[in-house]
């Protein structure tokens, strides 16, 4: 991944440009940007994908509002075209599609969470460390790395042992914790590039301090690079936590796509008794969305850079 | 006003940080009110790196610099934004002063937003509209417009019209009208001279000679970070003292002499018409490493000092 960080054009580019394109860049750069999202293949079927997901997940247990845990059904169905359902129900009676949904809304919820937390603490812990550098960069160089090697299972296991009860909050603030060290040296570096610039120095000049030249200089410079660190971590978020729920660390109440294949492998028994739509729908929905974020990820980083646009 | 008592700037540099680059070395000049002192030097020299220790963006590595007694380097907080009311800069290079992605008159609205938050919109834009006129431009062609849609010496009057709008007392002017052809350079030159005369005083860091004779009351020659020969301007001018600067000075009148020449001309011929180390006359070198406090320069005249006559080969050869 490179930042679009607006390199200065040359003397002589500049003025050949301002002739021939009389439309500020920002403008410019705004149109040019739809333009080329909706002609990449990868942004339009990731954007289509996470749509139809999203779609599902806000409107599907409204739609089914079976409780996805109630057991009162029929176990074992297969699925049919019924209202409640769709997806059949597992070995205990509960509707899957019900499940299917609420797990999808689970997830977004620890993506947006526990993504939006890893990318506030690693905005935080980059832009401090590359703005200012020296002792303040070492010590947060070390914490990094320390979040970095800890053990997330280990940690997660004895936290297990002395919380009974954990929800999707938890899981979100426990991920989010966990997940933004990357993003943190990845910012950094970005930062300490730019710090030197001489524009960084001119606002200085102007009074601005430390956080307002990060805020207001720094972060505008890198913003398509942030939004994509974003993505990532959002995606990141959303597949760790289903590998928590999946080897059954996940939240203790509610439902989630992990939980959904644990449940069906450890209690259901799905595989031998051969129920397909108790497993398949979770793993399809974890995949594609997983998927569809890092293939927008790479869809975005060539809409926005154009370095990497196949003209 | 401006005094800067044996400033030195090391950089670290190479793979670890193992090496030092020594940029600026044991610097000492004052700029008073209503003084414009040209800083002279060839590319390299340091005349950057001065101008940026003086506006608090690069390090003071050992000696300090004072402004009205105040030492620049124990500013903090709050009170450097204080500091930058008065003392400003306009860099050398325009085009990478300017963030590219916001249009060029953000620069503006940056010293609005954190010195003139309460005046009103009229009144800020009258003082912009005053601060343009004195650099000669047209509001209307430089105003809402990125910077890639203004030319070079455009964009260098824009950051010489944002530190106008400031109450300034001190102007750190590095090349700043490198880019401006002569009609405009002799604008912006009497507009330097009207602050002037008004009180201010004025760095001008320049690498051209007839410019900083032209401009300056005093004038300060760099050779590779350390002051060669300092002084009143015609007495640096009329009797140029130090090898180095004999040699540029005599070289002025061709127009198209490189500083690289300038150094070439020197090694050619030695030290054979450099006549005696004036300063190591005055100050015999001694055995052992030199004391803090020694002096760095010697008076030739009245408001005329010069350096050690040593090029770089080591000791002063003359001594
Ligand atoms: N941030 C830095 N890190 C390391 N070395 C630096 C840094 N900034 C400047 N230098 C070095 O310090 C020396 C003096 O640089 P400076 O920019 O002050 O020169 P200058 O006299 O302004 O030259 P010019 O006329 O080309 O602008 C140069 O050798 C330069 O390579
Ligand atoms: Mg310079």
């Amino acid at each position: 991944m490179t930042a679009a960080t607006g390199t200065p054009t040359k003397p002589g580019a500049a003025a050949d440009d301002a002739d021939k394109n009389p439309t500020p860049p920002a403008k410019r750069a705004r149109g040019e940007t739809l333009f080329f999202a909706l002609r990449s293949k990868k942004f339009l079927v990731s954007a289509t994908i996470l749509l139809v997901l999203a779609f599902i997940a806000i409107f599907g247990p409204l739609i089914d509002s079976t409780d996805p845990v109630a057991q009162g059904g029929l176990p074992m169905r297969h699925p049919t075209l019924e209202l409640g359902n769709w997806f059949g129900s597992t070995y205990f009676g509960d509707d899957v599609f019900s499940q299917f949904a609420n797990g999808l809304r689970a997830s977004f919820f620890v993506g947006f969470l526990g993504g939006g937390l890893a990318a506030v603490i690693g905005m935080g812990v980059g832009f401090v460390a590359g703005y200012r550098g020296g002792w303040l960069d070492e010590i947060l160089n070390m914490i990094t790395n320390i979040f970095l090697v800890i053990p997330t299972l280990a940690v997660l296991l004895v936290i297990t042992s002395y919380l009974a009860a954990r929800g999707v909050l938890f899981e979100a603030v426990f991920v989010g914790l966990f997940s933004w060290p990357w993003a943190a040296r990845a910012i950094r570096a970005q930062t300490f590039s730019l710090r030197s610039r001489e524009f960084i120095d001119l606002a200085k000049l102007s009074g601005r301090s430390g956080w307002k030249v990060i805020l207001f200089e720094i972060a505008p410079n890198m913003s398509s690079y942030l939004f994509l660190t974003y993505i990532l971590l959002f995606g990141g978020a959303i597949l760790l936590a289903a590998s928590l729920d999946f080897i059954g660390l996940g939240p203790t109440g509610g439902m989630s796509l992990g939980l959904m294949m644990y449940n069906s492998v450890t209690y259901g028994a799905a595989l031998q008794l051969g129920i397909w739509w108790w497993f398949i729908p979770p793993g399809i929905g974890i995949i594609a969305l997983v998927g569809a974020l890092y293939v927008m990820n790479v869809g975005l980083d060539e809409i926005f850079n154009p370095k990497l646009r196949d003209i | 006003m401006l005094s800067l008592n044996r400033v030195s700037k090391s950089y670290k540099v190479g793979t670890f940080g193992g090496k030092e680059l020594v940029a600026v070395r044991d610097v000492s000049f004052d700029v008073d009110e209503g003084e414009v002192v040209s800083l002279i030097g060839e590319s390299g020299s340091g005349k950057t790196t001065i101008g940026k220790m003086i506006l608090k963006l690069v390090e003071i590595s050992r000696g300090s610099i004072t402004c009205d007694g105040t030492d620049v380097a124990g500013i903090h907080g709050g009170a450097v934004k204080a500091y930058y009311r008065h003392v400003q800069g306009v860099f050398q290079d325009p085009f990478s002063s300017y963030n590219p992605i916001f249009k060029a008159d953000r620069v503006f609205s940056m010293i609005r937003s954190e010195y003139f938050a309460d005046m009103a919109r009229s009144e800020w834009s009258d003082k912009i509209e005053a601060a343009l006129r004195a650099v000669t431009l047209e509001p209307d062609q430089v105003l809402n417009k990125y910077p890639h849609q203004l030319s070079g010496g455009q964009l260098q009057r824009l950051l010489v019209a944002r530190a106008l709008l400031l109450d300034l007392k001190f102007l750190v002017a590095d090349e700043i009208i490198s880019m401006l052809d002569a009609s405009t350079r002799i604008d912006v030159l009497n507009l330097l001279a009207d602050l002037k005369s008004r009180g201010m005083g004025i760095l001008f860091i320049t690498h051209d000679l007839s410019l900083g004779n032209y401009i300056s009351e005093k004038t300060v020659i760099l050779r590779r970070g350390a002051i060669v020969e300092m002084g009143a301007t015609e007495k640096v001018f009329g009797n140029p003292t130090h090898p180095y600067t004999k040699v540029l000075i005599t070289s002025v009148p061709q127009l198209h002499k490189k500083w690289a020449d300038v150094e070439a001309e020197i090694r050619a011929r030695g030290g054979d018409d450099s006549g005696t180390c004036l300063f190591h006359q005055a100050y015999p070198p001694t055995a052992g490493p030199a004391a803090a406090d020694a002096p760095t320069l010697v008076k030739v005249e009245d408001d005329h000092y010069v350096g050690c006559f040593d090029l770089g080969q080591g000791i002063c050869r003359v001594a």
